[in-house]
């Protein structure tokens, strides 16, 4: 790659005179001393700009979202019965496998900080590792209800075409909107998730590199945070989408 | 404030334009003032799409028939003129370039928070202006900016998704800038430079800052629905299928209506900055000009639904929208009242930085006024889809906001080039700009009044005079914001130099060289006065003139 | 600045805390509890959320600004539903006032 394309994924200031990187515990990296970019004053302030960075950027992600559960409460409100039949015809068994996979991975990646934090290399990348197997998971389970829905007719605006009867108060359109809500919902959840993957894998690659230490892992906090908000947004879509379906 | 020592004696001394030469070392930059150049490229070259729309709708419109294009390809051209200029020049044009070059200096910092970020935000922008560029091209949009359901999702035959998309993806350009200068503001104040001491500029972007973060990813999310609904034909907001259209509009005006605040906001905030200092005084009443400019920030998220009265809505939603709508005007109210009270004694000097914000205090006013109209339901619902709609909020985003950023580009000008313009152009330009803009605009007030609706490409005959009057403006308006083109061009080669301060003005910016070097600090300022400390500025020098360069 | 190392018996405790409740929140799902089936499964929810942000996001040993910005994410997301479903659901309360029909005649023609 031209040198002059070459962007640095991390501040590459210079490493502080008095890197206190060598103090901490054993298995630690040698060389990771700390990157303060240019406009910081210090590390500290590094730190917390990084960190308040990522929660306005939460707070973005929320609203985003939000929007999308602004309107499915709408039309869960218009449309109760035929909402209500989608749910029912989604996979209860396969919806809680994945939340429990998710909840895993957000242990995992809390795992990864706190390693980050004591100055373990190995086990953060371990730890790293397994958010990610954690994640494909979910993303395999993802594809596989998919791919059902698929041969089951359910896919909206492409092939919809419900082969049971429909039960009273559900419209075909209506439904249809039910299953609109689903895909777009999961799939912009799994385009969340991809994109963290991505993330992870950097974060992977530079700590077998050893940039990180106990006095800078900010990076790996602060996609951390990035980690836990997509788990959050799928605490609430598997209520709102698998199990307020009347399954009684 | 001593200037970096040059190598070779005679030599420019080395600042941010020329530390490094060559397109890679603009397009790669992460210098927050290349950056802010960028973009004023960028949205100088919107700035005049967007124009150019209008001039073709003003020519058309002199005659009832409709003189020049057919009523389809007009609708094209409201909605062009409309989305160019909200989402590539309005929205972007004072955070992006005024922001983005004058925070930092301003808070002491070397640079924003995210720098790579900020570059990031730049080729966004360009991206979504592409697209943008794209459906012009390929034959145009005719939604409207509001990009209306169920016409955009289904019925309309024009590039709806390209458009949409441009819109959606320039809405993360705007997000990445709101959230660089929240940090910066946060995090990175010099050492003694507590909120209370800041310009209001800053609180002014601060604001604005939060509105771009919490309202620009719902429009996105709203925008691409629609994007959806067009390709996949399911009813999301289409009636036949169980859609509301109504669910889009209030997604839509949940962001659209704060939006219109990301405009005006920036554009008070550049005003303080000009009052003060061609007043020679701190502005009066500091704290609630800051405390306003937060108010309009959260207000501004509770009043969307006034752009819904007649759609259909709740009659209680609409008396709630009604009501917060009277309240939002109070901050506005509250600034205004500070201004004129700033200038009560002052020592007042009439650059063109000082006639574009008096400028602006004026136009804004009747804007804001005319607004009430608006807030009340009742007269709304006369109102509503006229003209008088059209005055109202061209009166504020014109007469307040681009005057504002006209005056903020007249007033940072030499130092972000390091030279002065000529004050005699740029007063008489300002002045035109006056005129034009009123013919254009106030003949409309009256048009809307007496029932002409907007966004058709023919009308009565009856309205045939005040249309020929306010396309005439036009045409003067137009003339006076070319004026400033040549005269800026030319200063870059041939103006006066400017020194560090020729306005003799308070403020971080104003310490250091210009044009600033990279790093714009040689060490951290340390701040010890309040803001606006002109009571306790020496007076001016036998030399440094009022005037420099007039 | 989350300097705070949180242990690893808390993290697992939490971890374990939250695959109770969604198991709890799948078990209630086929318990017929009418209208309360949405708000239990909601509460649950906003527990989980509420672990995950103060344990695993440190929110709990975080600045005051942090905890203002995410308070202020969720009222403004509050603000769009609220406003919103107030205007969905409002919409039949307002019946035609019957004076309404007949009794009004279009306004003349303008003499031109």
């Amino acid at each position: 790659m031209p040198k002059w394309l070459r962007l640095p994924l991390l501040p590459e200031g210079m490493p502080v005179a008095e890197a206190t990187a060598v103090t901490h515990g054993p298995g630690s990296s040698q060389h990771a001393a700390q990157h303060i970019a240019h406009q910081f004053v210090d590390a500290d302030q590094q730190h917390e700009a990084g960190t308040l960075g990522m929660w306005v950027f939460l707070v973005t992600e929320i609203m985003f979202f939000g929007g999308l559960f602004a309107a499915y409460a709408i039309y869960r409100g218009l449309y109760l019965p035929a909402f209500e039949y989608g749910s029912r015809l989604l996979d209860i068994r396969l919806g809680t496998t994945n939340t429990a996979v998710l909840i895993a991975s957000s242990l995992t990646m809390a795992l990864a900080v706190h390693s980050a934090q004591t100055g373990k290399r190995k086990a953060l990348i371990a730890f790293l590792l397994l958010t990610m197997v954690f994640g494909a998971t979910f993303l395999g389970i993802k594809a596989y209800e998919y791919v059902h829905k698929w041969d089951d007719f359910l896919v909206p605006g492409l092939r919809f075409a419900p082969t049971e009867t429909l039960p009273a108060g559900v419209t075909l359109p209506n439904l249809q909107l039910f299953f609109c809500f689903y895909f777009f919902m999961t799939a912009l959840h799994g385009l969340h998730m991809i994109i963290g993957l991505g993330i992870m894998t950097v974060l992977v690659i530079l700590s077998r590199r050893g940039r990180f230490s106990a006095d800078y892992y900010a990076p790996i906090e602060i996609s951390g945070l990035y980690w836990h908000f997509v788990d959050i947004v799928w605490i609430f879509l598997f209520p709102l989408l698998y199990l307020i379906g009347g399954r009684y | 404030m001593s200037t970096a020592v040059a190598e070779v004696p005679g030599a420019r001394p080395v600042n941010y334009l020329n530390a490094k030469y060559g397109i890679r070392s603009w397009l790669l930059t992460t210098d927050h003032k290349r950056i802010a150049l960028l973009y004023l490229v960028s949205i100088t070259f919107m700035f005049f799409i967007g124009g150019a729309a209008a001039t073709l709708m003003r020519m058309h419109l002199i005659t009832p028939g409709g003189a020049l294009v057919q009523p389809e390809t007009y609708n094209k051209l409201f909605s062009i003129h409309g989305i160019v200029m909200v989402f590539f020049f309005m929205i972007p044009s004072i955070p992006a370039v005024l922001g983005n070059f004058l925070v930092p200096m301003m808070v002491g910092a070397k640079d924003l928070a995210f720098p790579r970020i900020n570059l990031l935000s730049w080729y966004i922008y360009v991206v979504g202006a592409l697209f943008t560029l794209y459906a012009i091209l390929a034959g145009g949009v005719d939604t409207g900016w509001t990009f209306y359901t169920p016409y955009s999702s289904t019925y309309a035959n024009s590039h709806v998704i390209a458009a949409a998309l441009g819109v959606f993806i320039s809405g993360f350009s705007s997000i990445l800038t709101g959230l660089n200068f929240i940090v910066t503001i946060h995090k990175m104040r010099a050492p003694g430079l507590t909120w209370f001491r800041m310009p209001l500029f800053l609180w002014a972007i601060y604001a604005t800052s939060i509105i771009m973060v919490l309202g620009t990813p719902v429009v996105a999310i709203t925008i691409v629905l629609v994007a959806l609904e067009r390709l996949l034909h399911v009813g999301i907001f289409d009636p036949k299928l169980g859609g509301d259209p109504l669910l889009f509009q209030h997604l839509f005006w949940f962001y659209s209506h704060p939006a219109v605040y990301i405009m005006v906001l920036p554009g008070m905030g550049v005003v303080s900055e000009l009052i003060a200092c061609f007043s020679r005084k701190r502005i009066f009443g500091y704290s609630f000009v800051a405390f306003s400019s937060l108010a309009i920030a959260v207000i501004s998220f509770l009043v969307w639904g006034h752009h819904m009265f007649v759609t259909g809505q709740s009659i209680y939603a609409g008396l709630i929208f009604s009501l917060l709508s009277f309240l939002v005007a109070i901050p506005s109210a509250i600034k205004v009242f500070n201004w004129t009270a700033t200038l009560y004694k002052g020592s007042i000097s009439y650059q063109a930085p000082m006639l574009y914000g008096l400028g602006f205090i004026g136009l804004f006013t009747m804007g804001g006024l005319t607004g009430l109209f608006l807030a009340s339901l009742a007269t709304d619902v006369h109102l509503n889809g006229t003209y008088f709609i059209v005055a109202h909020f061209h009166y504020i985003m014109v007469g307040g906001t681009v005057m504002a950023y006209m005056g903020g580009l007249h007033f940072w000008w030499p130092k972000i080039t390091g030279r002065m313009y000529s004050d005699a152009w740029a007063r008489f330009a300002a002045l035109l700009i006056f005129v034009g803009f009123n013919l254009t605009f106030f003949p409309q007030f009256m048009l809307g009044y007496l029932g002409m609706p907007r966004r058709y490409a023919t009308y009565p005959a009856e309205f045939q005079v005040l249309n020929v009057m306010s396309s005439a403006g036009a045409s003067i308006l137009g003339i006076g914001y070319l004026i400033p083109l040549v005269y800026f061009i030319y200063s870059m080669r041939y103006g006066p130099i400017a020194g560090p301060n020729p306005w003799r003005a308070t403020g971080l910016e104003w310490q250091t060289p210009s044009p600033p070097p990279t790093e714009n600090f040689e060490e951290t300022p340390v701040v010890t006065e309040e803001a606006y400390a002109y009571a306790q500025m020496a007076p001016p020098a036998a030399v440094a003139g009022r005037n420099a360069g007039g | 600045m989350s300097q705070h190392v949180v242990p690893v018996k808390t993290y697992v405790a939490i971890f374990l805390a939250l695959l109770c409740l969604t198991a709890l929140t799948t078990g209630v799902a086929f318990i017929n509890l009418g209208a309360m089936n949405t708000v239990v499964a909601l509460v649950i929810a906003v527990t989980k959320m509420l672990l995950v942000i103060l344990i695993f996001m440190h929110v709990k040993y975080s600045s005051r600004l942090t905890k203002i910005v995410i308070v202020a994410a969720f009222f403004w997301l509050g603000l769009l539903l609220t406003f919103t479903l107030t205007d969905v659901f409002t919409r039949h309360w307002t019946p035609s006032p019957s004076g309404w029909g007949p009794s009004i005649s279009a306004p003349a023609p303008r003499e031109k």
